[in-house]
């Protein structure tokens, strides 16, 4: 069976507020890969582009995309899986680098989300879940979280103090990558100071501290089969599991809120193709969109017991000298989750861990990764694991 | 000839509706009546809430209508503090689910309800109501 191999990642710079337009936002993040790699346009077969709809004006994006990066004629389109678009963009790729369709695909992420209000974005966000039987109760994605924080807490023992442990862990590498929207060190007293963003409710139990940043950013991630691969690329990263997965859209329809079951199933599919276990995980990029979630994070991929993720970052285990060092670079926290740039740059991350050029937040010789990506509340779900052989 | 009529009534649903159409329209009319009520495929049996017109187990579109009635359990709850676009006139509010055992429901506790007085595992009835800008909805009260 041929690999399927990752041979360039990019990212733009996640920030508050891009100064310039959609086109030139997602330039940067295509520009770092081409700079890095000796891959001309001519390389690329397909782009395939992703964000999640209705945060700016453009219409199918993927046109005037193809057109600035100077990728016409090969064909583009856009999808969307919310917050999880650009992992099922790299899915996508895979399968069609794998059916010998194409040989190479360029997978582009991006997301403005600063051309409208922050109450306008919760709104388009809370329109991700059920508009008929939800959206009219006043719904926004950092409540629909907090419900499953205060089930996993009323059944586990979880605490706020936790929740805010993974937040200052996210400000631990934020502040290390040059790349990410929030770079300030976050301590655990800034959440009982009233005075604090940090410490202030946004939709009980959650908290300004416990919820990640709104910001632009664009993502560009490179997908060859094995043979070209190892042609344009030195260090090619493989693909060896996937898994992607569904769950209802309503609250009302779902089994238990102590979990994301599409997390769940999706990393039950990526360790089977994998022939893997969660011990064989180095390194791991989950997402964080708020502190909850990655703590239900590592109990749905294996790294601890339902109930159990709390235990882990109490240890510091998933720190970067931790045994399961989880999102080093920041995480959505503090790296910032431009919605359909995320999974690229997680998987960015990944792959330089893997390749030794993660500098700063270099964990100690990754052989596998693991990359955790979940669209709308828990509605999408794509693990991807990376490997170096 | 006058246009035919639209059967927008779904558009009364919530502070703010983000639907209109929908072969569920009678929902509309019985919360205006005070009964909050769901549908039960006759061919297999389940129930759903919110109500669905159509049963993918039975590709039938056999339903009728049940009453929403007796107390839930709490499962979890969320008093925002921050609203999206449309809704900030209502802050504080809280969102809730209960558990029916048959079905889950998804909606806001009653504003008079002190956040204090509520917890997991408590007992809640589904109760029609309406909002403050004179909308359709339903809440949930203590028993």
């Amino acid at each position: 069976m041929s690999k399927v191999g990752i041979i360039g990642v990019g990212q733009s710079v996640f920030c508050r507020r891009y100064p310039g337009s959609l086109r030139e936002l997602v330039f940067e993040g295509y520009k770092e890969v081409m700079e890095g790699e000796r891959i001309t346009n001519s390389d690329i077969d397909a782009t395939i582009v992703c964000s999640a709809p209705e945060y700016d004006k453009q219409r199918s994006p993927a046109g005037v995309i193809a057109e600035y990066l100077g990728l016409n004629p090969q064909p583009t389109f856009y999808i969307e899986s919310l917050c999880s678009s650009s992992s099922t963009g790299a899915r996508l790729a895979y399968s069609l680098v794998k059916s010998g369709l194409h040989d190479v695909v360029m997978v582009i992420g991006f997301q403005i989300m600063s051309q409208i209000t922050s109450a306008e974005s919760q709104e388009r966000m809370g329109r991700g879940a059920d508009i008929q039987w939800e959206s009219p109760f006043g719904t926004m994605m950092p409540a629909y979280y907090a419900m499953h924080a205060r089930a996993h807490m009323v059944r586990y023992g979880t605490t706020l103090e936790d929740l805010a442990l993974i937040r200052v862990k996210a400000a631990t590498y934020g502040q290390l990558n040059e790349k990410a929207v929030y770079r300030r060190p976050v301590a655990l007293e800034m959440f009982n100071d009233p005075e604090n963003f940090i410490s202030g409710t946004v939709a009980s139990p959650l908290r300004g501290g416990d919820c990640c940043a709104n910001a632009d950013g664009s993502s560009c991630v490179i997908i060859a089969s094995e043979e070209k691969a190892k042609a344009l690329c030195e260090k090619p990263v493989w693909i060896l599991g996937l898994g992607a997965a569904s769950a209802p859209v309503n609250m009302a329809a779902r089994d238990q809120l102590t979990g994301l079951t599409a997390g769940i199933e999706a990393g039950k599919q990526a360790y089977k193709m994998a022939g893997m276990t969660p011990k064989h995980i180095d390194i791991a990029e989950v997402h964080d969109c708020f502190t909850i979630a990655e703590i239900m994070a590592y109990e749905n991929l294996g790294f601890a017991e339902p109930g159990s993720g709390r235990e882990l970052i109490r240890a510091k285990e998933t720190y970067k000298e931790g045994s399961i060092p989880v999102n080093v670079d920041g995480g959505l926290l503090s790296k910032g989750h431009p919605i359909g740039a995320t999974g690229g740059s997680q998987i960015r991350t990944i792959v330089k861990q893997l390749r030794g050029e993660a500098k700063d937040i270099q964990v100690k010789d990754p052989a596998i990764g693991l990359v955790h990506n979940i669209g709308g509340v828990g509605l999408y779900g794509n693990v991807t694991i990376l490997g170096r052989e | 000839m006058p246009e035919k009529e639209i059967d927008n009534r779904f558009s009364k649903f919530g502070t703010v509706s983000f639907a209109s159409l929908t072969h569920v329209n009678d929902f509309i009319d019985y919360l205006d009546k005070g009964k909050v009520m769901g549908t039960r495929c006759k061919d297999c049996g389940q129930y759903f809430f919110p109500p669905r017109a159509d049963c993918y187990a039975c590709l039938a579109s056999n339903m009728e209508w049940f009453e929403v009635t007796g107390a839930g359990e709490l499962i979890s709850y969320s008093t925002l503090r921050y609203a999206p676009a449309g809704f900030a006139e209502d802050l504080p509010y809280t969102i809730a689910l209960l558990d029916y055992n048959d079905y889950k429901v998804f909606g806001r506790i009653d504003s008079s309800i002190p956040v204090e007085e509520l917890s997991v595992g408590m007992k809640m009835t589904t109760v029609a109501s309406k909002t403050a800008n004179g909308q359709l909805i339903y809440v949930f009260r203590k028993p």
